[in-house]
């Protein structure tokens, strides 16, 4: 199968709609979250996600606590914060607005 | 504004994290871990098996080091934990060479102690705002003039007279409140031995102005300050703790000033120490109790009121109001002051000056102070030769250094190569100038805590004795700090920046044999040495000039004998002698006196020489030629027998110069030449006293001439005096000084004198001056300015030596080589001599014409401090010359033997 890496930017667009939809994650689910609602095209690199929770603790937009997984392993788990939330609006609004451009632009005959 | 707050938010989870740091690295590593044995448990369920998902699993991590690095950048802990690093790095080199840390600490404490004590002075005299409320919107109100007219001038700002004060206070819009003060000195004993204790005279509303809040008891308030007042005192916090051990019972209590009892009604708070800076005051006295405590001669109800100038004023701008605004309404009051005030004094010109003073105001917020005039130039001076001080301490550090990182380039270039940054390497070796800058102007702070308070003790005199709040305040923190920063950049950067620059191959190749890449080097490092010499020369021919310049003033004639001489202030004011009995009963006095055993003369003068007390007046000559202002001195007979100054002609005064027989008067040689004719014998001639209008101007007949003496400061060169018989005064005074002479030692003498005192009358208020102390007291700025620059010029010509030999010594051993092949080549010892010494007779030579240059320009700023010679005195700079090419010539001696003394063979193996 054709596997795409994700775009540059949206990768914290990603991660905030994964955990907007399903509360607490760790990072392994992320990445799988994200993997599986695009079918398998995206591909999240685990080279950028550790950086990426990192600067996104750093900015409040997620709050880490460890935790025991369902396999009975300790896992850190990430949840949004009301200024994460507020973020993914910011960051959709923003992705729209782009997309809707590069639509047009490529549209355009 | 809400940026700021997210950015301190996330600050705040970055430091939070930092302390944590230690566990993050196990808690992502845990995290990856998970994530890996997830994604291998996936590719399994998919079908791999599971060495091979495992590995793809790894595979897609990357290099996990790099991973985590990355993830911890984010964090920004970088920063944090390369300079930690710096800092062992820098500590363990430091350790590897504790001499040469030990040499850099300890001239960086000197140099940084020196300037740091220093600064503290000028802080404390220059930059320190009053301890009060609010000290900006405070301004001293001035009075401006280009030429001040006549008058009687006491306390240290006499600036208003009282009716003045009392014109401005009704006219004045500028300020909510206004107040004057004055400064004085008053005798709390009650016969006897004069206890002294320094009071300040203050209007009602001078607590109100600067809104300090009484300690104890009340402060003196409007009230309190009414014509006719009874009067009470106010103590300061730290007579009240060193008069009463802080008993509060004291309040209520009697203290008698000038044998004036006066109640007790407050203690000032502890940080208040009046409004003039270098002076503190014991007690606070309303300025309506002057009528009590003076009496007949007050300034306030006597008829010379108007011409008695004592007063300061200071007052609280209105809100709003700015000093031009305020000035400007002052100026619009002034010559309607004026004119209500006139002093009965003043003939028409007088009149005239007078009329077209201007009262102005000054900010205020550093209060007043005469310690910031008189030792203004010598405060700035001092810090810029400091400042040199430490300039040639790093131009040595950064020498050494030079030295060190040169013997290291090898090492450098091994780590350059081996990919470090330069950026990083120059980083670090910064670190570890900056390490002993630190802990420098760390030593160099404490030192300077020590060394400023020798310093105010070193310019205090029992008679005025200076007082400064030294607390450290954030400036001189500050100071401290810029130094250390400073110095770090100074010494620092130059070697730091050389060694980023090394080519990394060659400094490889030449590690092993033959250096030849030194002569570059060696040219930055000359340059240091040779502006060594110069500042050295500019600081040692600053010590000399002032050392000279107190060698004149200590060995000056002073035009009488100050050995030997006791002098003795009288007052008895309490005895209420009529005037017609105050002359006899000193001289009754000087005959008890004069029959103490070991007293070879006494007599009596209306002030102490040398002492600040002085009176000038005007005289008119032959044919009533307005003759100028001599200074005048009101004596008793056998005065200049007892202050052994010689008679030059004429007699001296005696008991048939009374007040009915014709007005004589003695004069100096000084006074002889500027005002008598030349044509006739001085003795016989006459000039008068010159008086206001309406008023008569009395015939003096000059009976003798003395010769010249310093009349009231050594600094002075002489003036003409005329001394006027006090037995011929019109309004004889209750107050005498006497003068002792006698072999017999002061401690005793004194005793002596105080009971032959007491013996006449128990109610005498008696106070002993040593005449040699008190000249010497006054000599104290230039004492300590030759103590000062001698310190500094010493410590520049020690450190420029020791530059001097350091480098010869590097370059010695650099050059060994080359020695041991001229040598062998024949080269006589006499001739390697030669080469070192020719050398460095340049670097000298070169250093010593720029410093003569800078000595030359920068002695002007010191002319005003110098007594008996000109700044660029050619004398002195050819000493220093002299003392600096010795010294320098001597620090080389030793490196230049031990080149001469190489085996040839041995120094060609050298390596």
């Amino acid at each position: 199968m054709h596997r795409n890496e994700i775009p540059p930017g949206t990768l914290y667009l990603l991660i905030l709609k994964a955990l907007a939809r399903s509360g607490e994650l760790h990072g392994f689910e992320i990445a799988h979250w994200i993997e599986q609602v695009s079918e398998e095209v995206l591909q999240v690199e685990e080279g950028s996600l550790y950086p990426a929770l990192q600067r996104m603790l750093i900015k409040g937009w997620v709050k880490a606590k460890w935790g025991v997984t369902a396999g009975n392993r300790r896992a850190r788990y990430y949840r949004l914060t009301p200024l994460g939330r507020k973020q993914l609006e910011v960051e959709v609004s923003e992705f729209n607005r782009v997309v809707g451009a590069i639509a047009r632009a490529i549209q355009t005959a | 504004m809400i940026d700021a707050i997210g950015w301190l938010t996330r600050l705040s989870r970055r430091i939070s994290m930092a302390l944590r740091r230690g566990r993050f690295d196990a808690d992502l590593e845990e995290e990856m871990r998970l994530h890996r044995e997830l994604r291998a448990r996936l590719q399994v369920e998919r079908g791999a098996s599971p060495e091979e998902a495992l590995y793809a699993a790894e595979r897609r991590f990357g290099n996990q080091l790099v991973l985590r690095e990355e993830s911890r950048d984010m964090w920004g802990w970088n920063w944090l934990e390369t300079f930690l690093q710096d800092i062992r790095y820098g500590l363990r080199t430091l350790a590897k060479s504790p001499g040469f840390a030990l040499v850099a600490l300890l001239t960086l404490a000197l140099g940084i102690g020196a300037n740091a004590a220093i600064f503290r002075l000028v802080d404390a005299v220059r930059l320190r705002t009053l301890p009060v409320k609010d000290p900006q919107s405070l301004a001293i109100v001035h009075l401006k003039t280009d030429m001040w007219v006549s008058g009687n001038f006491n306390g240290s700002y006499p600036e208003l007279t009282y009716p003045l004060w009392q014109q401005v206070r009704r006219r004045q819009k500028a300020f909510s409140s206004i107040a004057v003060w004055s400064s004085d000195q008053t005798n709390l004993a009650t016969g006897g031995e004069m206890d002294i204790a320094h009071d300040i005279w203050v209007s009602g509303d001078f607590f109100n102005v600067l809104g300090v809040q009484p300690f104890l008891g009340r402060l003196i308030s409007t009230s309190d300050d009414q014509p006719g007042c009874a009067g009470g005192v106010d103590l300061s916090y730290a007579f009240w703790q060193r008069r009463y051990g802080g008993d509060a019972s004291a309040i209520g209590k009697t203290l008698t000033l000038d044998g004036h009892p006066f109640p007790i009604l407050g203690v000032t708070p502890p940080g208040f120490y009046g409004v003039s800076v270098g002076d503190r005051f014991d007690l606070a006295v309303p300025v309506c109790a002057d009528a009590i405590v003076y009496g007949e001669y007050s300034r306030i109800t006597s008829a010379d009121a108007r011409h008695a100038w004592w007063l300061a004023m200071i007052g609280r701008l209105n809100p709003g109001w700015s000093l031009e605004r305020a000035t400007a309404q002052l100026a619009a009051i002034s010559p309607g002051a004026m004119q209500e005030t006139i002093p009965p004094q003043y003939d028409a010109d007088h009149v005239k000056h007078y009329l077209a003073y201007k009262l102005e105001a000054l900010p205020a917020a550093n209060g007043f102070s005469r310690l910031r005039q008189s030792t203004s130039t010598s405060l700035w001076l001092l810090l810029g030769l400091s400042g040199l001080v430490l300039l040639i301490a790093c131009a040595n550090l950064a020498n050494l250094m030079l030295a060190r990182a040169s013997t290291r380039g090898p090492e450098i270039a091994l780590r350059l190569a081996l990919g470090a940054s330069r950026g990083r390497l120059i980083r670090q070796l910064l670190s570890e100038s900056a390490l002993l800058a630190v802990a420098g102007a760390a030593c160099g702070g404490v030192l300077a805590a020590v060394l400023s308070q020798s310093l105010v003790a070193l310019i205090s005199t029992p008679n005025s004795s200076v007082f400064l709040d030294m607390s450290t305040d954030w400036r001189v923190v500050g100071f401290v700090a810029g130094m250390a920063i400073l110095t770090t950049l100074l010494f620092g950067l130059a070697p730091a920046l050389r060694s980023g620059k090394v080519p990394t191959g060659s400094v490889l190749k030449t590690a092993g044999r033959g250096m030849t890449s030194g002569r570059e080097r060696f040219r930055l490092q000359r340059i240091l040495v040779a502006a060594q010499v110069a500042l050295s020369l500019v600081l040692l021919s600053g010590a000399l000039l002032f050392a000279r310049s107190l060698f004149n003033l200590m060995t000056r004639p002073l035009g009488f004998q100050q050995d030997g001489l006791l002098v003795a202030n009288v007052a008895f004011e309490r005895l209420d002698l009529p005037e017609a009995r105050r002359n006899p009963f000193i001289d009754e006095l000087l005959d008890r006196i004069r029959a103490v055993p070991g007293v070879a003369a006494a007599a009596a003068s209306n002030r102490s020489p040398v002492n600040g007390n002085s009176s000038n007046n005007s005289i008119l000559t032959e044919n009533d030629i307005s003759g100028g202002q001599p200074w005048e001195e009101r004596i008793g007979p056998g005065y200049f027998q007892a202050i052994e100054i010689p008679f030059l002609a004429g007699r001296d005064f005696n008991r048939n110069d009374s007040a009915d027989s014709p007005k004589v008067a003695i004069v100096n040689q000084v006074f002889v030449s500027k005002f008598l004719s030349r044509s006739k014998n001085a003795v016989g001639q006459q000039f008068r006293l010159d008086a206001p209008p309406g008023m008569p101007k009395p015939y003096y007949s000059v009976v003798g001439v003395v010769g010249n003496s310093v009349y009231n400061d050594v600094h002075e060169p002489f003036v003409p005096v005329m001394y006027l018989p006090s037995t011929q005064d019109a309004h004889p005074l209750i107050y005498a000084t006497l003068l002792i002479r006698s072999q017999v030692n002061t401690a005793s003498l004194a005793n002596d004198v105080k009971n032959a005192i007491a013996g006449v009358n128990p109610q005498v208020d008696v106070q002993f001056v040593v005449l040699r102390t008190q000249i010497h007291d006054s000599l104290v700025q230039d004492e300590l300015m030759a103590t000062l620059c001698g310190f500094f010029g010493g410590l520049a010509v020690l450190l420029a030596a020791i530059g001097l030999y350091g480098v010869i010594s590097y370059t010695v051993a650099q050059r060994t080589n080359e020695i041991g092949i001229r040598m062998a080549l024949g080269a006589q010892r006499s001739g390697i001599v030669g080469l070192i010494l020719g050398e460095v007779s340049m670097l000298i030579g070169i250093g010593i014409a720029i410093g003569a240059g800078l000595a030359l320009g920068g002695g002007r700023t010191a002319t005003s401090l110098l007594y008996g010679l000109k700044a660029n005195d050619s004398l002195t700079l050819a000493l220093a010359v002299v003392l600096l090419a010795a010294v320098g010539l001597a620090a080389i001696f030793v490196p230049a033997r031990r080149a001469s003394r190489l085996d040839p063979m041995a120094a060609l193996r050298y390596e």
